[in-house]
C-alpha cells in the first residue's frame, strides 16, 4: 500500500535516452504511450469527472443562487454564505464535529495500534481475540447505535445499571448536553479501532523480524526498539489511519438518526447531520449547498496537507 | 399427447390473463409514518390486503417510510426526483409547506359528495381546510393523554382512580409518586417528552394556559407571549424545582417503556400509544385528559391522508376510494382499537364492536372526549423549521442551558425571520 509512485515520465525518458532508435520514432513511441495512458485512465476519469467533479461544481454554483418556490432560480451571490456565518447552529455543527475529531482519532488510533501489537504475538487463542477486535467493525452503524442506546438510557440501561452497583443514581446520558457528545465519541471510537487495528496488524507482519533482533542484541529496550524503530516504521500505516480517521469525523453521522437526532438542543449535531436537515427535512437546497461547500473545504484541506506535505516527511519503504 | 396441448394453452392463458391485469387494474403507492409502539406496519398491512380483495382493479403499495419527519422527508425527496406516491399519510400540521410545494391537490374535486367532509370531527378537519378548501382527510390521529400507574398511585397513599385535574394538582401528586433508594431515583412523577415532537408538547402547556402559539394564516407564532414562557417553565419546574422529573431531555420514543417499567408513575403522550401500552402493562393503568392551567387542553395531532398532484386521474379517483374505504366508521373503529388512536368519526363510535369495547376498556374514548378542548395543532408554513427552533429552545430551558424566556426569543427571532417570507 505504502510504495513510492514512480513518475511514469523519468522512467520513460530514461529509456529513451538509453534506446539506440531514432528521435523520430522515439517521439512518436512517447506520444503514443501517452496516449496509451489517457486511454487506459479514461474509464475511471469519466466516472470521476460525472459523479465527482461535475457534482462539486454544480454544488458551488448552487450555493450562489437561490431557488424560488415556482422553481425558478435568482442569483444571490454570498448571500447564502453571509446568512451562514450568522447562523449559530452551523457554527454549533461545526464546533461539535472538531471535538468529535479531537475526541475520536486520536484515541482510536493509538488502541488499534495497541490492539494489534497485542494479537501480533505468538499466543493461543489469537484468532479469536483478533476477531473479537474486528467484530464492532463489521456491524453496521445502526446497528451499532441501537445497542449502544440501550447501554445509554437512563434508569435502566447498562451504564446505569452498573452505576446502581455501587449506589450512584441514574444519569441522562444521551440527554445532557455535557455527557452526550462523549457518550457518542466513546461508541465511535468502540467501532473504529478495530478497523483500524487490522491495518496496523497488517503492517506489523511485513516488518522484517531481523530489526527487531538486532536491536536486542545491541541491548535496547523494548520500549526503546518500539519507539525508535517499529513506530517510524508503521508512519505511512499511521498516516493512512489516520487520514481515514479524519474522513470518518465528518462521515460518521448515521448514529445521530438513531440516537439523538442532533439534540439535545443540537449538543450532538454534525456538520453532515445538519445539512441532511437543511437539505431533505427543511428543503432547502441552495442553503445545504452552501454547508456543503464548507465541507468540501475541510476535507480538501485535509487531502492537501496529505499530498503536499506529510508525504514528503514520511519514510516509505 | 392431446391433454398436454390444452394444458399447455391452459397455462398460456393463465401467463396471459395475469400479465393483462396489472395494465388494467391502477396502482397506487402510499407512504405512512409510524411514530407509536405495537404492531402498525401489520395492521396497516392487512388492511391494505383487505381492500384489494374488495376493490381487485386497485392494487395498492404500502411503503413504511419512519416517523413523522422521515415520511415527509421521503416524499418531499421522491417528488423532486420525479417519483412522488400517489398519496400518503402525512402530519396534518404539513399542509402549508405542501401546499407551497405544489404537491398535493384539495380532495373538493375529486370526491362525488361533499357531505363526506362532514363524517369527521370538526376538529381533525380544522388544519386541513384552508381557504375554503378541503387538502387532506384525518386518519391516524390523536390528543395527548396523560398515563397514570394505578399501582403506584395506590403505594403512594393516593386514590388510584383519580388523575391529576390541575398543573399544580399533578406537581402535588407527583411529589408523593417520587420513590427514592438512597440517593437514586427509583420511580419519576411524571415524564413529558421533549424530542422528536416537543413543539407538541409546549403546545399543549401553552393552551392549557390560555395562549395560542400561531395565527390562522400560518405566517406568526407566539413564542415570547407571557403565558408561552410560563408553560415552558412550568414544565421545566418540574425536574428543575420540584424534582419530580428526569433532568435532562426525555426521549419521545423509549418514554413508553419508562412507563412499563415503572421508572415514571405518569407519562404524557399521543393516545395513539394506547394499544401497545395496554398490551404490555403489567399493571393497572388510567387515561385522563391533561391536567388544566386556566383550562383543559390539547392540540390534536397525527397523520392524514394526502393525495399528489402528479398522480393521474384514474389514481386520484381510486386514491380516494382508498381512503373512503380505510376511513370508513368499521374501519376507523377497529384502527382505533388496534392502536389506540382516535377513530376519525363520531359514527365509528357508534359500531357495534367499539361500542362493545369502550365498554369493557373506557381509556379507549378519553382522547375524543378531550377533542372538546382541544385546538388545531401548530401548523405554519415552513413546517419543519419552525419545529426545530421550537425543539431546540424546549431542549435548551430542558437541560438548563438557557432560562426559558432567553430560550423562546431565539426560536421567536429565528422564525420570524423564516416566516418573514410569507406575509
Amino acid at each position: 500500500m505504502a510504495r513510492r509512485r514512480h513518475p511514469a515520465g523519468s522512467q520513460m525518458s530514461d529509456e529513451v535516452a538509453s534506446s539506440p532508435i531514432a528521435p523520430r520514432r522515439a517521439r512518436s513511441q512517447a506520444w503514443w504511450n501517452t496516449v496509451n495512458a489517457w486511454l487506459l485512465l479514461l474509464p475511471a476519469a469519466v466516472l470521476l469527472i460525472a459523479f465527482t467533479h461535475f457534482p462539486i461544481l454544480a454544488t458551488i454554483r448552487h450555493s450562489l443562487f437561490v431557488t424560488r418556490r415556482n422553481g425558478t432560480e435568482a442569483f444571490v451571490g454570498l448571500d447564502s454564505y453571509r446568512s451562514m456565518a450568522a447562523d449559530p447552529i452551523f457554527w454549533k455543527a461545526l464546533v461539535n464535529n472538531f471535538w468529535f475529531a479531537l475526541g475520536t482519532i486520536p484515541t482510536s488510533i493509538a488502541l488499534a495500534l495497541v490492539m494489534a501489537i497485542w494479537v501480533n504475538r505468538n499466543m493461543r487463542g489469537r484468532g479469536f481475540l483478533r476477531l473479537a477486535y474486528f467484530t464492532p467493525t463489521v456491524l453496521p452503524m445502526i446497528a451499532v447505535a441501537n445497542i449502544w442506546l440501550f447501554f445509554y438510557t437512563p434508569g435502566y440501561g447498562l451504564l446505569d445499571q452498573l452505576r446502581g452497583l455501587f449506589g450512584l443514581g441514574g444519569w441522562n446520558w444521551l440527554g445532557d448536553p455535557s455527557t452526550v457528545m462523549s457518550c457518542l465519541v466513546v461508541m465511535v471510537i468502540w467501532k473504529e479501532a478495530g478497523f483500524f487495528m487490522i491495518f496496523y496488524l497488517a503492517a506489523l507482519q511485513q516488518l522484517s523480524p531481523d530489526l527487531e533482533e538486532a536491536a536486542s542484541i545491541e541491548g535496547a529496550s523494548r520500549w526503546y526498539t518500539f519507539r525508535r524503530i517499529t513506530f517510524p516504521l508503521l508512519m505511512p500505516t499511521t498516516l493512512f489511519v489516520a487520514i481515514n480517521a479524519v474522513i470518518n469525523s465528518f462521515k460518521l453521522v448515521d448514529h445521530l438518526v438513531i440516537m439523538t437526532k442532533g439534540g439535545p438542543n443540537n449538543a450532538s449535531t454534525l456538520l453532515l447531520y445538519y445539512i441532511y436537515e437543511v437539505a431533505f427535512t427543511f428543503q432547502d437546497s441552495s442553503y445545504a449547498a452552501t454547508l456543503t461547500v464548507v465541507l468540501l473545504m475541510l476535507l480538501s484541506s485535509v487531502a492537501l496537507i496529505k499530498f503536499g506535505y506529510l508525504d514528503r516527511r514520511i519514510h516509505y519503504q | 399427447m392431446f391433454a398436454r396441448r390444452t394444458m399447455l394453452i391452459a397455462a398460456a392463458l393463465a401467463v396471459l390473463s395475469m400479465a393483462a391485469r396489472p395494465a388494467a387494474a391502477v396502482d397506487l403507492t402510499m407512504y405512512y409514518p409510524v411514530a407509536v409502539g405495537g404492531p402498525v406496519t401489520k395492521i396497516i398491512d392487512d388492511m391494505v390486503s383487505r381492500f384489494e380483495k374488495d376493490n381487485p382493479d386497485i392494487k395498492v403499495t404500502a411503503v413504511y417510510a419512519g416517523n413523522y419527519t422521515d415520511t415527509m422527508t421521503k416524499a418531499m425527496t421522491a417528488m423532486k426526483g420525479g417519483q412522488p406516491p400517489q398519496l400518503s399519510v402525512l402530519l396534518s400540521t404539513d399542509v402549508f409547506t405542501l401546499m407551497d410545494e405544489n404537491a398535493i391537490v384539495p380532495f373538493d374535486g375529486l370526491v362525488g359528495d361533499k357531505a363526506w367532509f362532514k363524517e369527521f370531527y370538526p376538529a381533525f378537519m380544522a388544519n386541513g381546510q384552508i381557504d375554503g378548501k378541503t387538502w387532506s382527510v384525518p386518519f391516524q390521529r390523536s390528543t395527548i393523554v396523560l398515563y397514570w400507574n394505578k399501582d403506584a398511585f395506590k403505594e403512594a397513599g393516593l386514590d388510584p382512580e383519580k388523575a391529576p385535574a390541575s398543573w399544580d394538582e399533578m406537581v402535588e401528586m407527583s411529589k408523593k409518586l417520587v420513590k427514592k433508594d438512597g440517593g437514586n431515583t427509583t420511580r419519576w412523577g411524571i415524564e413529558i417528552p421533549s424530542t422528536g415532537y416537543a413543539y407538541w408538547m409546549l403546545q399543549a402547556l401553552a393552551i392549557e394556559n390560555g395562549q395560542k402559539m400561531m395565527n390562522e394564516p400560518g405566517n406568526e407564532v407566539y413564542l415570547t407571549a407571557p403565558k408561552t414562557v410560563a408553560a415552558l417553565e412550568y414544565w421545566v419546574d418540574l425536574s428543575r424545582k420540584h424534582n419530580v422529573a428526569p433532568a435532562g431531555s426525555i426521549d419521545w420514543a423509549t418514554l413508553r417503556n419508562d412507563f412499563l417499567e415503572g421508572k415514571t408513575a405518569m407519562m404524557w403522550h399521543t393516545t395513539g400509544n394506547l394499544t401497545a401500552v395496554k398490551d404490555a402493562a403489567k399493571f393497572q393503568f388510567g387515561v385522563a385528559m391533561l391536567p388544566a392551567g386556566e383550562r383543559r387542553g390539547s392540540p390534536t395531532g397525527g397523520g392524514n391522508f394526502y393525495i399528489f398532484k402528479s398522480a393521474s386521474p384514474d389514481q386520484q379517483k381510486a386514491a380516494v376510494k382508498f381512503i373512503q374505504w380505510m376511513t370508513a366508521p368499521e374501519r376507523a373503529a377497529e384502527w382505533s382499537m388496534k392502536t389506540g388512536y382516535v377513530a376519525v368519526s363520531p359514527a365509528a363510535y357508534k359500531t357495534p364492536t367499539m361500542e362493545a369495547y369502550a365498554k369493557g376498556f373506557p381509556q379507549a374514548t378519553v382522547a375524543r372526549d378531550q377533542l372538546e378542548h382541544a385546538v388545531p395543532e401548530l401548523s405554519v408554513h415552513e413546517n419543519g423549521r419552525i419545529y426545530k427552533f421550537v425543539g431546540d429552545a424546549v431542549q435548551a430551558a430542558i437541560t438548563g442551558a438557557q432560562k426559558p424566556q432567553e430560550a423562546l426569543a431565539a426560536a421567536q427571532q429565528q422564525s420570524d425571520r423564516v416566516l418573514r417570507a410569507y406575509k
